[in-house]
């Protein structure tokens, strides 16, 4: 603790030397000449300082990744603010940091203002955090609920109101469901969990979904919670309730996830489960981005009895070549750690789901190749 | 102002010489200087407001006062405050209502009724509930009130369902603008009442025993002498009480269901205000989101401006009691 913050002292010293001798503008944080002393998962270390900031979702694998990294470089200071999804990419188009987090990869429009502070080299987006998104209940004596997209879509419509329902009783055989209404829980505050989470009602579940997906909910009734936290939380504490969070609250809360059937069978959301399913997600490169970008198209309609079909994906968005050559070093040094076998194997200690072995190859060539 | 200042400064620069006359000038330009330099402050941020929420007023397809929908960055963008206006308006309203009795009856008690060593334990107490974050009310209305909330809204329900507030359509009682409200009054409860009791306090101990003298019980006295009297200051303290209610963020974004519906069910799961909003959207919002949620809080302000304008010119009103007359 104290040696880290020493070196942080250090490294901002040496920024604030850097700022004074060039009075350098637009700068995304200084950094001293890399020299590498050590390595972490099989990556040399680089030093300087570096700051992003975006998506909330990344935040604990953030955290944990800064901390591993600094740990084994010393004179390396990674700063992750977790203010948002749209902020990162606002503070990415406005030279404010080396690379933002995000839940959703860069549309066309921002890719092109991007490219300014690129060195007029549009941006690449690249995967690098998977989640799962657990349909957690609380229901006194059912342990291993299932349920499909058209019966999710109708509970968190308010078209299916009582647990007893015909239609939950129909995929839940053998079960006996208590005559209660349904408290549904959504997230309150705008999220990328509702944003996929909606997006894959909207896939799977056809018509029984009537609303656009989006981070801001946006089917009538239910009642909201703020944060994943929150909801969490409330679906704890309201006897026949029914949520939607990450994985990671699960298991921390010590919840029960229902089974999600997509139509080949119901799969329990897990690490394994999830990252099979995350490896059908399809590469669809955007034509506006720099080459090598990687946004992913999920299938949310994916009917296998051994991959789940509710996921997350979040991205990193950085310079694929016209890097502030300050920057640069520790940027490519660190995510190229983040897409390590050992930093992605960390994931599934702290609730998310690493990238699938072969996705995940892909992901470090394109971090290694930016200039 | 002025005009009152005038005759002492001419007393004083008669009286002590030039050297005291240009403290004063210091001491008058500071002050004037201050006050000038609030008003540029309220008037840069109205500006601010103005102008970070005209994108949103170009781009909104819906009817920015009318419309039950918050849906900023889609395309077209739809949004309108109505629910944020009603959520606000009436979580505010309830918490007054709850507060406002409780506090001049602990301000009355301490001031009047309450021997010494009580009414300073109680005084602290009360200050010391000013002191919590808002945070902490909000995690503790949600954790803790909210769970031993159903009797009283079943109660409500069952016995008071005739009246459309507080019928219960939906068997559920868990986010609503009830819970919201009584966590607002505990919060707004102290600004009051430690105002209030600085108030009744300042009644001249000569109206008081004067009303004594004429046979007045006590509480005649009260209604009679200390009443009147602590009037203006009474709604001054209400007004700080409803600012902080109107704007209550956190606590609230918290309990609230945040629906944009008008909902007058006030015990079902429902509910939004605007600084809540705010809070829980801004971090995913888009550039119209943003802008949309920057024109609301315009509102808000301008809701604010008005509620302090009507509770000044009613202390105005009553300015015949305000203690020049003690």
């Amino acid at each position: 603790m104290k040696i880290a913050r020493s070196a942080k002292v250090a490294a901002l010293a040496a920024t604030g030397a850097l700022a004074l001798a060039a009075c350098s503008s637009g700068d995304s944080g200084g950094s001293e000449s890399p020299a590498a002393a050590g390595s972490i998962g099989g990556i040399d270390c680089a030093t300087g300082s570096i700051k992003a900031s975006g998506s909330s979702a990344q935040k604990n694998a953030m955290t944990e990744w800064i901390n591993a990294y600094q740990t084994a470089c010393e004179g390396a200071t990674i700063e992750y603010s977790p203010s948002g999804s749209s902020a990162g990419r606002a503070d990415f188009i406005n030279n404010q940091i080396a690379f933002a987090g995000s839940d959703a990869a860069m549309d066309s429009d921002e890719l092109k203002q991007a490219a300014a502070r690129c060195n007029a080299a549009p941006p690449i987006n690249v995967p690098m955090v998977g989640g799962a998104i657990a349909l957690t209940y609380n229901l006194e004596g059912v342990d291993n609920l299932v349920l499909t997209p058209d019966v999710t879509a109708k509970i968190f419509n308010s078209e299916i109101t009582n647990w007893n329902d015909p239609a939950i009783a129909e995929i839940n055989s053998g079960v006996t469901l208590p005559d209660a209404p349904i408290a549904q829980f959504h997230r309150s505050d705008g999220s990328g969990t509702t944003d996929n989470f909606t997006q894959w009602l909207q896939a799977a579940a056809g018509d029984d979904w009537p609303y656009e997906a989006g981070s801001d909910w946006t089917a009538k009734g239910g009642q909201g919670s703020k944060g994943s936290d929150g909801v969490a939380a409330s679906v704890k504490s309201t006897p026949n309730s029914i949520g939607y969070v990450e994985l990671s609250f699960v298991e921390t809360q010590g919840l029960k996830a229902a089974s999600v059937d997509n139509g080949g069978g119901p799969v329990a959301p897990t690490a394994d489960t999830a990252t099979a399913g995350l490896a059908k997600a399809k590469l669809t490169p955007n034509a506006d981005a720099g080459p090598g970008d990687m946004t992913m198209e999920m299938d949310y309609t994916l009917a296998d009895s051994t991959a789940y079909p509710v996921l997350l994906l979040t991205y990193e968005i950085m310079c694929q070549s016209g890097n502030d050559a300050t920057t640069l070093p520790l940027t490519k040094s660190f995510l190229s750690y983040a897409a390590s076998a050992d930093a992605q194997g960390i994931l599934t200690e702290i609730g998310y789901v690493p990238l699938p072995a072969e996705l995940d190859t892909q992901v470090a060539e394109t971090v290694a190749a930016i200039s | 102002m002025n005009t009152s200042l005038k005759p002492l400064d001419a007393q004083a620069s008669r009286v002590q010489g030039s050297s005291v006359r240009v403290g004063d000038r210091i001491f008058r330009g500071m002050t004037r200087g201050a006050g000038i330099f609030v008003l540029i402050l309220m008037a840069s941020i109205g500006a601010f407001l103005v102008w970070k929420a005209i994108p949103a007023f170009q781009n909104n397809t819906g009817n920015f006062f009318t419309t039950q929908e918050w849906f900023p960055d889609s395309d077209p963008p739809v949004f309108g405050i109505a629910a944020l206006a009603f959520g606000t308006a009436i979580s505010s309203l309830m918490a007054m209502l709850i507060a406002v009795p409780i506090a001049i009856g602990t301000a009355l008690f301490i001031a009047f009724y309450a021997n010494r060593r009580v009414s300073t334990s109680l005084g602290f107490l009360i200050d010391v509930l000013a002191a919590v974050p808002s945070i902490i009310y909000g995690l503790w209305g949600l954790q803790v009130l909210m769970t031993h909330m159903d009797g009283i809204t079943k109660w409500l329900n069952d016995y008071l369902g005739f009246i459309p507030l507080f019928r219960n359509e939906l068997g559920i009682y868990t986010k609503s603008i009830f819970i919201a409200s009584v966590v607002l009054a505990i919060m707004i409860l102290p600004t009051i009442s430690a105002l209030s009791r600085e108030v009744f306090l300042q009644v001249p101990r000569a109206h008081r025993e004067a009303a004594l003298a004429l046979g007045a019980t006590r509480w005649e006295t009260i209604r009679m002498a200390v009443i009147p009297f602590g009037k203006p200051g009474v709604i001054s303290a209400t007004m700080l009480g409803l600012g902080r209610a109107l704007g209550e963020t956190i606590a609230v974004a918290l309990i609230l269901s945040a629906a944009f519906e008008i909902n007058w069910h006030i015990t079902e799961p429902s509910g939004n205000t605007f600084a809540a909003n705010i809070a829980l959207k801004w971090n995913e919002a888009g550039p119209i989101g943003l802008s949309a949620l920057i024109a609301s809080g315009l509102i808000l302000f301008i809701i604010t401006l008005v509620v302090n304008m009507v509770a000044r010119s009613i202390i105005a009103k009553h300015k015949e009691f305000s203690g020049a007359n003690g």
